[in-house]
């Protein structure tokens, strides 16, 4: 074979390998969008069909509007991510901070608990904390699907590692100018730690406005419930009879995230990446 | 051993030419330079020599023969990278064994426990050891075989890199920029040690660089390449001496030849500050021209230079002392934006910051560079005062 | 650590100096030492507490009873379904998720116009809620109306009960657990693969890598060797936690074929709330947990070679 027949061959190849694997993932979501503009009466006859016969996107996404807050539980998630978000900032920015630049008795200790942190999965300490809201009575609130995660040994590892780069004779400057700890973290340390706080909030984000586990464990109320947690009481309640709505309130739930991701998408892939090597 | 030609190459990437119709013949056994600004070709041109890239248009030959065709691999010719590209997970004996073990066992050969199943990969093994342990013997890394590259210096790096490249025992050593990664003594000594290689294995070598101060040092022949063309093929005293255009001079040397603004006079006489020198050109009358004057070639007195035929007066700006010999930083009296370095022998001063002093040269050091910077051949004119019908003639062969 | 203080240490530093870091380094750490003791110290301490008593949430007395959940637990034949469950599904996640998302990013790193499109399809699952995504794999893998079950049947085959059937609900659970991962391993190893300079690509080829194989063999798969070992790990934490599929698709059935770890767990101590029980399974969980993270501290301080 001639180099350019070869190399025509081998990219045909490789495109048809990939375009296979994207068929796969994109499977569930053609679908998803496809089932949410379908008429009853079309889901048994024709299976293969994407495109409908008839539209009956209105009706689908009407209901799913009236018969579940949609809406209500995207606040839920919002109101949920933001507040675990900023306390999670709040609290390990100046703790990352100390660990990488001051000098402290217990230091060291506290490193190693962080280390270890980072092996502990919150399905561990789930049950102790939920007997803990049960007897405080906060069950059923916000605060009670914030708690767990106010505290992210992730972050303080992550942010400890990027201000341990952060030039000692910047902040020895910033001292002689007078400027305080509390202003030096804030003022001067924090911005250039930008990339590693977009990175690690996509990547909070992303895990709290998707986590099923605690929510699930500590809310009943249903106008408290995040997307996932509403999705699932919405599924269980239409299950078997509405699949066009179905879908369209799974199209609704997913739609924010996923405009978000194609909107930032170098921000998302860099956020993983660096999350997860690091 | 080989002899390379290059016929007519291009590169373009899209729009961009980078390479414009190379023409190039290193003799067998030569040391040739590639050297040049960043971005003027020259590690295009090695990589299309490489096969790491495809040539738009013409064609490389290693004695007589294309090899347009061949892959990388099949190429004989070794390269030493920049960043010496070792394998970072392999010992510096598994880098330089490598491509023996490539070229002799098959693939299933290299494979571990399928290997077991060539009776013959045992003994070829035993002569790729041998190979590489003369060779690592040659560059004094014997006792570094068993390392990691992380392991090892800069230098001990670029000799496991040299090694991997000299098993193979290749038709042509391509090397791009080798010493830019070492600190600047290891830089000179290195210089030495590739230069003694080269002269001890009489292998063909096709250097890259952008250090003029190495091209001229280890270098047969230099090509000076800008803009994607060669601007001048020469010895390195050729280039020194008689370089071909205002680029190649302002390249080679350092410090750098100073350029100083001319014009032709009436009678094709060069002018300098409206000062006649004793050198003609057949360029018309009136024809800006560019005058080079390299810093070792100007005298420096105080008062008056009854010696030198031609002297600008100048202003002593800045003295940089070297040791063995000073560099001087005048500014011309005629053109204040000028300044002229001047590289003298000695430690003395000749004369103070801020001094007056007398800038004299001989008119035959000059190079004259016509408007498009090209080297314009000059003749020494005998008297200072050229017989108009002299000029006449001139002008007319010229034209 | 001990870098950090050779490099703060030669600093001249009055006592009032070292004082008042002192002061700030504790005041800066605080909130973070009483989130730690509140959500992690004190909760492992109860738990391990209670995995020794027979304490039931709500009850008001309980006593201790030593080792006998823990024996309980080994002899119960729902939670050694569970663990095994659990194995067999990572096992099949593991290998499928690694090798795919090497797969594709050995692919996908050398495009250029396309690299784009083929990175947002592939992680598209990780920005999406699992639960709604579990909907609608239920209506792809619909034995009546999804269109699996039609191509099936338009090929000739029987329609397959994906998730009703015992012997298939796990391992469609595992293919939608790929599904998930495959995407998010690309993303690490396109990093790695980014990672490994250009040059030692054009060095091999020179040596005598002629071929796409040899050149993988050669510089490709040995530099990667970190990276994979790290998405090994990962992978594997991630897919021993699976359990969102589990309570949005099958809750455990049908007849306990997908009963997972962790859905037992939230079983045990959330509706049923054996809070004694759950606790010793949680501390099991938690031991799988720490020989993943152990395998991977182990794998990370090899890194250093190179």
């Amino acid at each position: 074979m001639s180099a350019p027949v070869r190399r025509f061959v081998t990219l045909f190849l490789v495109h048809a390998a990939l375009l296979v694997g994207a068929a796969f993932i994109l499977l569930p979501f053609v679908w998803m969008l496809a089932t949410s503009i379908k008429p009853p009466e079309e889901l048994f006859t024709a299976q293969l069909q994407i495109l409908p016969d008839r539209f009956y996107g209105v009706e689908n996404y009407r209901f799913a509007l009236e018969n579940a807050p949609l809406l209500r539980f995207a606040l839920n998630g919002v109101i949920v991510c933001g507040g675990i978000l900023v306390v999670q900032l709040l609290t390990s920015i100046p703790c990352a901070y100390a660990l990488a630049k001051l000098r402290f008795p217990g230091r060291n200790l506290l490193m190693t608990l962080v280390l270890l942190g980072l092996c502990i999965p919150v399905q561990v300490p789930a049950l102790p904390i939920y007997i803990g809201l049960a007897y405080t009575g906060l069950l059923n609130t916000y605060f009670s699907m914030m708690l767990p995660f106010f505290l992210s040994v992730f972050a303080i590892f992550l942010f400890r590692q990027f201000f341990r780069s952060f030039p000692d004779d910047i902040i020895h400057a910033a001292r002689l100018d007078g400027m305080s700890e509390f202003e030096i973290v804030w003022r001067i340390v924090t911005p250039s730690a930008w990339p590693a706080i977009a990175a690690f909030s996509v990547f909070s984000i992303v895990a709290h406005w998707n986590d099923l586990y605690w929510p699930l464990i500590v809310i009943s109320d249903i106008e408290l419930a995040t997307p996932p947690l509403g999705m699932l009481f919405f599924a269980n309640a239409e299950s078997g009879t509405n699949y066009g709505a179905l879908m369209a309130a799974a199209t609704i739930l997913t739609a924010p995230l996923v405009i978000a991701f194609l909107f930032a998408r170098r921000r998302f892939i860099q956020g993983i990446t660096m999350t997860g090597v690091k | 051993m080989a002899q390379v030609e290059l016929q007519g190459i291009t590169k373009s990437f899209g729009a961009t030419r980078v390479l414009k119709d190379v023409n190039l013949s290193i003799e067998d056994g030569e040391f040739l330079t590639l050297v040049g600004p960043s971005g003027c070709g020259k590690t295009t041109l090695i990589r299309i020599i490489a096969g790491l890239e495809q040539q738009t248009s013409g064609s490389i030959r290693i004695d007589g023969a294309s090899i347009d065709h061949l892959r990388p691999h099949e190429r004989r010719i070794a390269m030493v990278f920049q960043s010496y590209a070792l394998y970072p997970h392999m010992t510096a004996y598994g880098n330089m064994a490598l491509p023996l073990t490539m070229a002799r066992l098959h693939l299933y050969e290299r494979i571990p426990l399928l290997r077991l199943l060539s009776p013959r990969r045992r003994s070829v093994m035993k002569q790729i050891d041998a190979e590489v342990q003369a060779v690592a013997n040659q560059l004094k890394i014997g006792p570094l075989l068993q390392r990691r590259p992380a392991q090892l210096s800069g230098g001990q790096r670029q000799r496991v890199a040299l090694g991997r490249a000299m098993v193979r025992d290749p038709a042509a050593f391509l090397m791009d920029e080798p010493l830019s990664n070492l600190d600047a003594e290891l830089r000179v000594h290195m210089r030495t040690e590739l230069a003694e290689l080269h002269q001890r294995i009489g292998a063909t070598f096709i250097y890259v660089t952008h250090d003029q101060v190495e091209a001229m040092s280890m270098s047969d022949r230099i090509a000076m390449m800008d803009g994607g063309q060669v601007a001048q093929l020469g010895t390195p005293s050729e280039l020194y001496e008689r370089p071909a255009s205002i680029r190649v001079a302002q390249f080679i040397g350092s410090p750098a030849i100073n350029i100083l603004p001319g014009q032709v006079g009436p009678d094709g006489a060069v002018e300098l500050l409206g000062r006649k020198l004793p050198i003609s050109t057949r360029l018309p009358p009136g024809s800006a021209v560019s005058i080079g004057i390299r810093p070792e070639a100007i005298r420096v007195t105080g008062g008056g230079d009854p010696a030198a035929e031609v002297s600008l007066h100048a202003h002593l700006r800045r003295r940089e002392l070297l040791g063995p010999e000073q560099i001087l930083h005048f500014h011309l009296d005629r053109l204040e934006s000028a300044t002229v370095i001047v590289r003298l022998a000695g430690a003395q001063a000749p004369v103070a910051v801020d001094g007056a002093a007398e800038l004299g040269f001989d008119p035959g050091a000059c190079h004259v560079f016509d408007a498009e910077g090209n080297r314009v051949e000059v003749s020494r004119a005998e008297s200072r005062a050229v017989p108009p019908q002299a000029a006449l003639v001139q002008v007319g062969r010229a034209g | 650590m001990a870098s950090a203080v050779a490099i703060s240490a030669p600093r001249p530093t009055s006592r009032r100096q070292v004082l008042i870091e002192k002061l700030i380094g504790c005041g800066f750490v605080f909130p973070v030492c009483v989130l730690l003791l509140l959500l992690n110290i004190v909760p492992l301490g109860v738990l391990a507490l209670l995995s020794f008593t027979d304490y039931q949430m709500g009850a008001v007395d309980f006593g201790f009873v030593g080792l006998d959940n823990f024996a309980k637990a080994l002899g119960d034949p729902v939670f050694r379904r569970a663990v095994t469950n659990t194995l067999i599904y990572v096992a099949i996640v593991l290998p499928g998720s690694v090798v795919l998302g090497l797969f594709a990013a050995v692919l996908i790193h050398g495009r250029l116009g396309s690299r784009p499109f083929y990175e947002i399809v592939y992680f598209l699952p990780i920005t999406t809620t699992i639960v709604a995504m579990a909907a609608v794999w239920q209506i792809v893998l619909h034995p009546g109306l999804g269109p699996v079950n039609a191509v099936l049947q338009r090929l000739g085959f029987e329609p397959v009960m994906f998730l009703s059937d015992p012997a298939f609900a796990l391992p469609t659970l595992a293919v939608i657990g790929i599904w998930q991962l495959v995407g998010f391993n690309m993303i690490l190893f396109l990093a790695g693969l980014s990672a490994i300079p250009r040059d030692l690509y054009e060095a091999a080829e020179i040596d005598g890598c002629g071929s796409p194989v040899d050149r993988f063999l050669t510089v490709t798969w040995p530099l990667l060797g970190p990276t994979t070992m790290f998405v090994i790990v990962t992978s594997s934490i991630t897919s021993f936690k699976v359990f969102d599929t589990v309570v949005a698709m099958t809750k455990g059935g049908p007849m306990g074929s997908t009963e997972v770890l962790l859905y037992a767990i939230y079983l045990e101590g959330f509706q049923y709330f054996n809070s004694s029980y759950a606790s010793v399974l949680t501390l099991i969980f938690l031991v799988f947990i720490l020989i993943f993270a152990v395998i991977q501290t182990f794998v990370l301080d090899k890194r250093v070679h190179y």
